[in-house]
């Protein structure tokens, strides 16, 4: 093997597949540099470099066990909850590193909302679950929390289907109702950056279609960076799309240009259903 | 056929349904047999006369209600089978009961003008009435309409100054008595502190002089009143001719259960009940109700409660939640699991030598300084009681409010934190009362074990006899300090402790069936809260 051969080998694992030469109109929210993940001895993710686009949707795609769902939960710390799990790299969240000590993890949260694979709505009425985040930073006026509430459930196309029981229980909603609340939750509180792990895998079709319309509305007021498995969900809601396989970030490009003209042999493998 | 049996596991499920059955039938077996053994202590049973003849030709007659019979073991049936009866008179014949042998019976007689008096010493007099004086006149004569009047009246009065009386030594006198006990205490303090100033010692006795005028003017009223309770009496005469005459102030209630209705003797029997349920003991606990050990057992229970919950829920908050999962933790939980296994009376030990000499000395020394050597605080009483009884079921809330803190969804938990709460805003606003139902079971064995334990408390704080409630009205209200009675006790204080064992025998059943009926309320409240919670708190049905 030539050195030239070594050398394109390294460069395979590194990020020649990404053309952030792509991004050069948008404005940058999220910036990945450098990101290495660990569980204990096992390395989950391999040297991310990513930038993610303000307003506009970032699709995750790659088989299972790939690492899209781990790199996602580092957006906004939740690894920081598995104790084995260990991080290093930055990411810069509008250019100030997110792992730096001093950060205060609630208010990045708050910052940076996160909407999880099956509905996870608290046990309480309709109304304080999307009251939650603002009764935690100590808002309890309720004129304050009606018109929040509104505007969230509106937000996330569901005021009118539960205007009239706010006050019931929201574990007695449907799937797709419940995922709505979650995200009408997580906008409450008007968060910048809005990730979705996997929003729509529970449901129904008639149901993940409200999602990702609901997607597409959030766009304009959120950045939103989604992990998904179905990747006509990723070429319907997403601008731009990450490849990632084997805690490797392989290829990012614009939506149109990773699903008809891929540069990489193993995204086209993907895409095309070779394997996954 | 048999080999489908079989195979289909039927034989199980027969198998299981069995052992639910025999374990449903000795627990309602159980309950039954304490119920009826219990409640039909009440029941005004017909007072029989018996003729005996003995070996030596003498003809004696006795009186009473028929208790049991028995045949002395290894005798002849024919021949030494004996019956039971209650024949009251304590004063005349020094037992409550006798034992007659059947073949000595010659005959077996009713009397309608049986009367029966419930006396509040020597027990209850059976027999005749002969005259009652009310007021210094006589009414003679047991059947005329004049008597019984009067009698009644008479019982009406003995009453009421009987409460008077009681009320006058128990709420007022004892309330004096407790300001000059304060008093005394006050004067000794500033004695100890130095600062008995002539001022200060003159005020505390100027106020004890004023107290001593206050139980002045109680006594003479209460001489008064038993002077009063002298006017009154009745004459009774027993079966075999002895007249006694019986002071009015004495008699609880007079009836002749021999001519009494169905209707009148269930009217008497929830009366008996209602006493049993809310009158102080009389008689070495033989006769009279079981209120102050009612109000102890429930009393100890909730402050036990109280101690315990929040107690056990930060342990298991603190172990589950914050603790590095390690060796360390494992050590803690086998040492949890161990403590719910160590015996009673071991924590009865730890208690008293622990709370009540070490804590409760101690408070005593820093507190109390002018009550030694007589102790407060360091001595056994129902707030050592409680502490030990918490103690002792501090395991099962840890182990059930852990249990509870692990089913919680770690979706929940990400769900809270991911809208910018931390750990500690998580904890408190959705996975503590999502764990409530936990915590409420854990709260239901605890109980469970508590209502029931005797033996450490006979050595932190039980007491055959309390004088007084820990709760009254003398300031701070509460007295935690006091002794008191408990329901598992006094069972064995009365069938166990009690000089007339065979009056006691059915009070023994009474009080155990009234402490099963205090546990499972207590546990009836607690499970009505917990699916309250439950139902508030369901979790995710994915």
């Amino acid at each position: 093997m030539t050195a030239e051969a070594q050398l394109d080998l390294s460069q395979e694992t590194s990020n020649d597949g990404l053309n952030l030469a792509a991004l050069k109109d948008e404005k940058i929210c999220l910036e990945v540099e450098d990101l290495n993940l660990f569980y204990g001895e096992k390395q989950a993710l391999h040297n991310i470099n990513l930038q993610i686009p303000e307003k506009k949707v970032t699709a995750f795609i790659g088989p299972s066990g790939c690492g899209k769902s781990t790199l996602l939960r580092c957006f906004n710390r939740m690894n920081d909850l598995v104790d084995i799990a260990r991080v290093e790299g930055a990411i810069k969240l509008n250019g100030s590193n997110i792992y730096e000590k001093d950060v205060n993890v609630a208010d990045l949260r708050r910052n940076v909302g996160m909407v999880f694979q099956k509905p996870n709505p608290f046990p309480k009425s309709i109304y304080e679950n999307v009251a939650y985040g603002l009764r935690l930073q100590g808002i309890n006026k309720r004129s304050v929390l009606d018109e929040v509430v509104e505007w969230a459930l509106k937000g996330a196309a569901l005021w009118d289907e539960v205007k009239d029981r706010l006050d019931d229980n929201a574990l007695g909603m449907s799937g797709g109702q419940q995922q709505r609340l979650v995200i009408a939750r997580s906008i409450a509180v008007q968060p910048e950056v809005l990730l979705l792990d996997e929003p729509a895998s529970a449901l129904d079709p008639i149901s993940t279609l409200k999602i990702e319309e609901l997607i597409h509305d959030l766009k304009d007021q959120y950045t939103i960076v989604i992990v998904t498995h179905n990747m006509q969900q990723a070429a319907r809601v997403s601008d731009y799309t990450a490849f990632m396989y084997m805690g490797d970030m392989v290829e990012f490009d614009t939506t149109d240009t990773i699903f008809t003209n891929p540069s990489k042999k193993k995204t086209e493998d993907y895409i095309t259903g070779r394997y996954g | 056929m048999k080999d489908k049996f079989f195979k289909s596991g039927e034989h199980w499920v027969w198998f299981n349904a069995g052992a639910i059955a025999i374990s449903l039938v000795m627990v309602v077996g159980l309950i039954l047999l304490i119920a009826v053994r219990g409640l039909s202590h009440f029941w005004p049973a017909d007072v029989v006369v018996f003729e005996t003849q003995g070996v030596d030709g003498q003809t004696q007659f006795a009186m009473g209600e028929i208790y049991g019979e028995e045949v002395p073991k290894g005798q002849d049936p024919e021949v030494a089978k004996q019956i039971l009866l209650k024949t009251g008179n304590r004063d005349l014949y020094g037992l409550d009961f006798r034992w007659l042998k059947i073949k000595e019976i010659v005959a077996q007689t009713r009397r309608d003008d049986v009367m029966v008096l419930e006396r509040r010493e020597w027990g209850n007099f059976y027999g005749f009435l002969k005259s009652v004086n009310v007021d210094g006149s006589e009414f003679a004569n047991s059947d005329s309409a004049e008597a019984n009047q009067q009698l009644e009246l008479l019982i009406d009065r003995a009453n009421e100054l009987h409460e008077q009386v009681k009320e006058i030594e128990k709420d007022d006198i004892g309330s004096i008595n407790y300001d000059i006990e304060q008093l005394r205490l006050e004067r000794r303090r500033l004695q100890l502190e130095d600062a008995d100033t002539p001022e200060a010692i003159a005020e505390i006795r100027e106020q004890e002089t004023k107290l001593n005028a206050e139980f002045e003017v109680l006594q003479a009223k209460m001489n008064e009143l038993y002077r009063d309770a002298k006017r009154d009496s009745v004459v009774m005469e027993s079966i075999d001719g002895k007249t006694v005459t019986i002071n009015g102030m004495d008699i609880v209630m007079a009836f002749q259960p021999n001519q009494m209705g169905l209707f009148s003797k269930i009217g008497h029997y929830f009366k008996k009940a209602a006493e049993f349920i809310w009158d102080e003991p009389r008689e070495a606990n033989t006769e009279g109700g079981v209120f102050p050990a009612i109000f102890g057992t429930v009393m100890m229970v909730i402050l036990m409660s109280i101690m315990v919950t929040p107690f056990g829920v930060v342990a298991a908050v603190y172990l589950h939640e914050y603790a590095k999962q390690g060796f360390v933790t494992r050590l803690i939980r086998i040492a949890v699991n161990n403590l719910a296994g160590v015996p009673s009376i071991v924590y009865g030990v730890f208690g008293l030598g622990f709370f009540v000499y070490f804590l409760g000395g101690s408070i005593d020394e820093l507190f109390y300084p002018e009550a030694k050597p007589a102790p407060t605080f360091g001595t056994s009483g129902l707030l050592w009681a409680s502490i030990t009884l918490a103690l002792l079921t501090l395991p099962v809330v840890i182990v059930s409010t852990e249990e509870g803190l692990s089913r919680i969804p770690k979706s929940i938990r990400e769900g809270s934190l991911a809208l910018g709460a931390t750990k500690i805003e998580t904890l408190w606003r959705t996975v503590l009362p999502m764990a409530s139902p936990a915590m409420m079971t854990g709260l239901i064995l605890a109980i469970a074990r508590a209502a029931g334990e005797v033996a450490p408390l006979m050595l932190v704080g039980v007491v055959k006899l309390a004088p007084t409630l820990p709760v009254d009205g003398n300031f701070p209200f509460v007295h935690l300090e006091r002794k008191f009675m408990h329901l598992g006790f006094h069972i064995y204080d009365v069938g166990f402790q009690s000089p007339n064992v065979e009056a006691a025998r059915p009070l023994v059943y009474a009080t155990a069936f009234l402490l099963v009926l205090v546990i499972i309320l207590l546990n009836i409240t607690a499970i009505k809260i917990r699916n309250r919670l439950r139902e508030k708190y369901k979790s995710l049905e994915h």
